[in-house]
C-alpha cells in the first residue's frame, strides 16, 4: 500500500506542491532531450540514406569536438577551428565512404553494424593518440556562446535558465529547420530523399551513391560537431560522452530509424521522461535509473508499437 | 592429396549421421583434442595457460552463446556481456548458499538463472527483429548492469562492491580460488568447453536447432511451415543465455577470480559479438577461432614493441592496438564478410584438389 502510494500518489503531490522545482526539472530534461535527438538525427541522416546503421555516431560527436579544442589549443583562432573541425568530418566522410562503405555494399545489417563499430574503435584510439584522453573544457566563450543564467520567478520559486541551455535549444531548432530546407529545396536534398526512397530507382535516373553517402556522412559530421559544441559547453569534452551517447540508440526505437521529426519528438519524451522519473520515482529504485531507463521505456513501448512513433507501417511480404 | 574424402563409404545410418564423416576430420580434431588435453597441460607455461588459453575458451564459449542466437537463429543481440553477469552472480550466490556442492554443479546451474533472464528480455523477439531488437538487448544490458551495481544482495553487501571467488575442491583437488594452480583450471574449462560444444553441435543439427535456422532464414515462411515462432524465438534465447551464463560463472570462478559489475559492461559484449562476426556467424568452429583471433591479437600487438625493444608507454600502444584491431575488422568484413571460418572452408576446398586444381578430381 505504501509502495503503491510512493508510486502514484506521492510525486505527484510534490510536483504539485514545488511548480518551480518541477519546471526546473522539465527544462533539464528538454535541454538534454535536445541533445539526444541530436545525435539521434545524425543517425537518421545516414540510416535513410545508406542502410547503415551507424554506430560511430558517438564517437563522431567526441572525435569533432576534440578536434576543435585542440585545434584552438594549438593556436589556431576559434573561427577558423571551426572549418577545420568541419574539414576533418568532410575529409572522415570522404572516408568512410571510400574505403568502408563502397566495399560493404549489398551487405547484412549485422556486418555493417560491426564495420562501424570498427570504426569506432579506430576514431577513439586516433582520437586518444592525436588530442589525449583527458577531458577538456569546451571554448565557448571563443566561439561567441553564451554563458551566465537568467532566473525566472514563477510560483513563489525561481526557475534557473542557463544561457547556453537557451543557445543550443535555437541552435539545434535552427539547424533542423536548415536541414528541412535542404532536403526539400536543393537539388542535392532532393536526390538524398530519392536515395532514402529507393536506392535503385535513385541510381537508374542517375543519381551517384557513392556522392551522396560521402555527402550525408558529412551531414552527420556537421550535427556531431554542433552537438560536441554544445554538450561540451554544457560539461566537458570527453571520451564518456560516447557512452552516453548510445541513449540516442534508444530515441531512434522511440522515433523510428528512419523518422527526423520521430528523432526530435523521441529524444524530447526520453530526456524528459528520464529527468523526471530519476527525480520523482528514482528513489524508489536507489539511484542511477538514468542508466537504463531509455532503454526500458523504449522496449516497453515497443512491445506496443514496433515501428515506433512515426516509423513506416512495417509491412511483411513472403 | 591429403585431404580426400575418396574411397570413404557409408555403410550404415549411424555413419551417414555421424557428426564428422570425413576421416580427415576425425583425426584432426583427435589431434587437436590431444593437444589440448595433454600437450598444453604439460608443457606450456603458466602465464600461456592463464593469461591466452583461459580466457580464450571462456570468451569461445560465450561466442557459441551468442553464436546460437545470432548466427543460428537470426536475432542480434548487444547484451551478452550481462547474460554472462547473471551467471557470475547467479553462481556466487549459490556458493554462498550451498558451499559444499560441487562448484562444477553449481556453475551448470547458474547458466539456468540466466537462461530465465535471458527469455524474459527475449520476449520483445516476438513482435521485433533485427536492428530494432538489437536496441531492446541494450536494456537489458544496462539494467542488469545496473542491479549488479545497487542491488547489494547479490554481491553479499561486501564492501568492495565486488564478488569473490571461494575456494573450492574437486577429488581433494583446488580448483577455484587462490590457490588453484592455472592447469587445474584449464583442464576443467577445457573439459567444459569440448562437452559443451558437442551438445550445442547436436542440439543445432536436431529439430530445435533446425527450426532456429528456419526462423533466423525467414520467419514467415517458418512460421506457415509449423515452426511456432515463440517456442523457437525463446528457446533461442534460453539455450543461448544459459551458453553466456555458465560462461559468466567461468569466466568469474576459474579465471579472474573476483569481479565488479564492470567486468560485463557493454564493452564486454561487444567484444563477444566481434569474436561471431570475425569468426562466421552460423559456425562454431568460428567461434574459436574468432575468439582466439580477438583474444590474441591485442595480446600479440602489445607484445610487438617489446620485441623490437622499443620503449613506448602504455597508453599509446592500448590506442595504436585500438586502431589496428578497428581496422582489421573492417579489413576481414570487407575481405571475407562470412568470417574466418568461411576462410578456412574455402582452404578445405582448395584442399580437396591439391596439388592438381585443375584436374576433374
Amino acid at each position: 500500500m505504501e509502495m503503491l502510494h510512493s508510486i502514484f500518489v506521492s510525486p505527484f503531490i510534490e510536483m504539485g506542491a514545488y511548480p518551480d522545482f518541477f519546471l526546473q526539472v522539465v527544462w533539464e530534461g528538454f535541454v538534454a532531450g535536445v541533445l539526444y535527438s541530436l545525435i539521434a538525427l545524425g543517425f537518421v541522416l545516414i540510416y535513410k540514406a545508406s542502410g547503415v546503421f551507424n554506430f560511430a555516431q558517438g564517437i563522431m560527436v567526441v572525435f569533432a569536438a576534440l578536434a576543435l579544442v585542440s585545434l584552438h589549443g594549438m593556436g589556431v583562432p576559434a573561427w577558423l577551428a571551426v572549418i577545420l573541425a568541419l574539414g576533418i568530418m568532410g575529409l572522415l566522410a570522404i572516408g568512410v565512404e571510400r574505403l568502408v562503405l563502397r566495399k560493404l555494399v549489398n551487405q547484412h545489417d549485422a556486418i555493417l553494424l560491426m564495420a562501424t563499430i570498427g570504426l569506432t574503435l579506430v576514431l577513439k584510439g586516433v582520437g586518444q593518440l592525436l588530442f589525449g584522453g583527458e577531458p577538456k573544457p569546451m571554448i565557448t566563450e571563443e566561439l561567441g556562446l553564451p554563458t551566465g543564467s537568467t532566473d525566472w520567478e514563477v510560483f513563489d520559486g525561481i526557475v534557473i535558465f542557463q544561457h547556453i541551455d537557451i543557445a543550443a535549444t535555437v541552435v539545434a531548432l535552427l539547424m533542423v529547420l536548415a536541414l528541412a530546407l535542404f532536403f526539400s529545396k536543393t537539388r542535392i536534398g532532393r536526390a538524398l530523399r530519392a536515395v532514402a526512397d529507393d536506392h535503385q530507382a535513385a541510381l537508374s535516373v542517375g543519381i551517384s551513391l557513392h556522392q551522396i553517402w560521402a555527402i550525408v556522412w558529412f551531414a552527420s559530421g556537421i550535427v556531431a560537431l554542433v552537438t560536441g559544441i554544445m554538450w561540451g559547453a554544457r560539461s566537458e569534452v570527453s571520451f564518456a560522452l560516447e557512452i552516453i551517447a548510445l541513449k540516442a540508440l534508444a530515441v531512434l526505437i522511440l522515433g523510428g530509424f528512419t523518422s527526423i521529426p520521430g528523432a526530435i519528438v523521441g529524444g524530447l519524451i526520453i530526456g524528459i521522461g528520464e529527468k523526471l522519473f530519476e527525480v520523482y520515482w528514482g528513489a524508489l529504485f536507489g539511484s542511477g535509473v538514468e542508466a537504463w531507463f531509455a532503454y526500458v521505456l523504449a522496449l516497453i513501448f515497443l512491445l506496443f508499437r514496433p515501428q515506433g512513433l512515426f516509423g513506416e507501417r512495417i509491412i511483411e511480404r513472403v | 592429396m591429403f585431404y580426400r574424402e575418396a574411397g570413404q563409404f557409408k555403410t550404415s545410418y549411424a555413419a551417414d549421421q555421424a557428426l564428422l564423416p570425413i576421416r580427415q576430420d576425425r583425426i584432426g580434431l583427435g589431434l587437436i583434442l590431444l593437444v589440448a588435453f595433454v600437450a598444453v597441460p604439460l608443457l606450456a607455461s603458466d602465464f600461456f595457460i592463464g593469461s591466452i588459453m583461459i580466457p580464450f575458451l571462456v570468451f569461445t564459449l560465450a561466442a557459441v552463446g551468442l553464436n546460437i542466437l545470432t548466427g543460428y537463429a537470426g536475432q542480434l543481440s548487444l547484451g551478452t556481456g550481462a547474460f554472462m553477469g547473471v551467471g557470475a552472480y547467479a553462481c556466487y550466490k549459490l556458493t554462498t548458499y550451498f558451499p559444499d556442492i560441487n562448484i562444477l554443479f553449481m556453475v551448470l546451474l547458474s547458466g539456468i538463472f540466466s537462461a530465465a533472464v535471458g527469455v524474459v528480455f527475449g520476449l520483445p523477439s516476438l513482435r521485433i527483429k533485427g536492428l530494432y531488437l538489437a536496441i531492446t538487448t541494450l536494456a537489458a544490458q544496462f539494467f542488469l548492469e545496473w542491479c549488479f551495481i545497487r542491488i547489494g544482495w547479490l554481491y553479499n553487501y561486501n564492501d568492495s562492491g565486488a564478488i569473490e571467488v571461494p575456494q573450492r575442491k574437486l577429488f581433494d583437488i583446488a580448483i577455484t580460488g587462490a590457490s588453484a594452480s592455472p592447469t587445474v583450471r584449464y583442464l576443467v574449462i577445457v573439459s567444459l568447453v569440448a562437452l559443451m560444444t558437442l551438445v550445442a553441435a547436436n542440439v543445432l543439427r536436431g529439430r530445435i536447432g533446425r527450426s532456429w535456422m528456419m526462423i533466423r532464414d525467414m520467419d514467415i515462411a517458418a512460421e506457415l511451415m509449423g515452426v511456432r515462432p515463440l517456442y523457437a524465438k525463446l528457446s533461442a534465447f534460453a539455450f543461448s543465455s544459459y551458453y553466456c551464463g555458465v560462461a559468466g560463472a567461468l569466466m568469474v570462478f576459474f579465471w579472474i577470480g573476483s569481479a565488479e559489475a564492470e567486468a560485463f559492461d557493454i564493452n564486454h559484449s561487444l567484444l563477444v559479438l566481434f569474436m561471431v562476426i570475425i569468426g562466421g556467424m552460423g559456425s562454431l568452429l568460428g567461434c574459436f577461432m574468432g575468439a582466439a583471433f580477438i583474444w590474441i591479437l591485442p595480446i600479440a600487438i602489445r607484445a610487438v614493441p617489446q620485441m623490437l625493444g622499443l620503449d613506448v608507454i602504455a597508453a599509446t600502444t592500448e590506442h595504436v592496438s585500438n586502431i589496428i584491431i578497428g581496422v582489421l575488422i573492417i579489413f576481414f568484413l570487407i575481405v571475407e564478410p562470412h568470417g574466418l571460418a568461411r576462410l578456412w572452408q574455402i582452404g578445405k576446398e582448395k584442399l580437396r584438389t591439391w596439388p592438381f586444381p585443375y584436374s576433374s578430381n
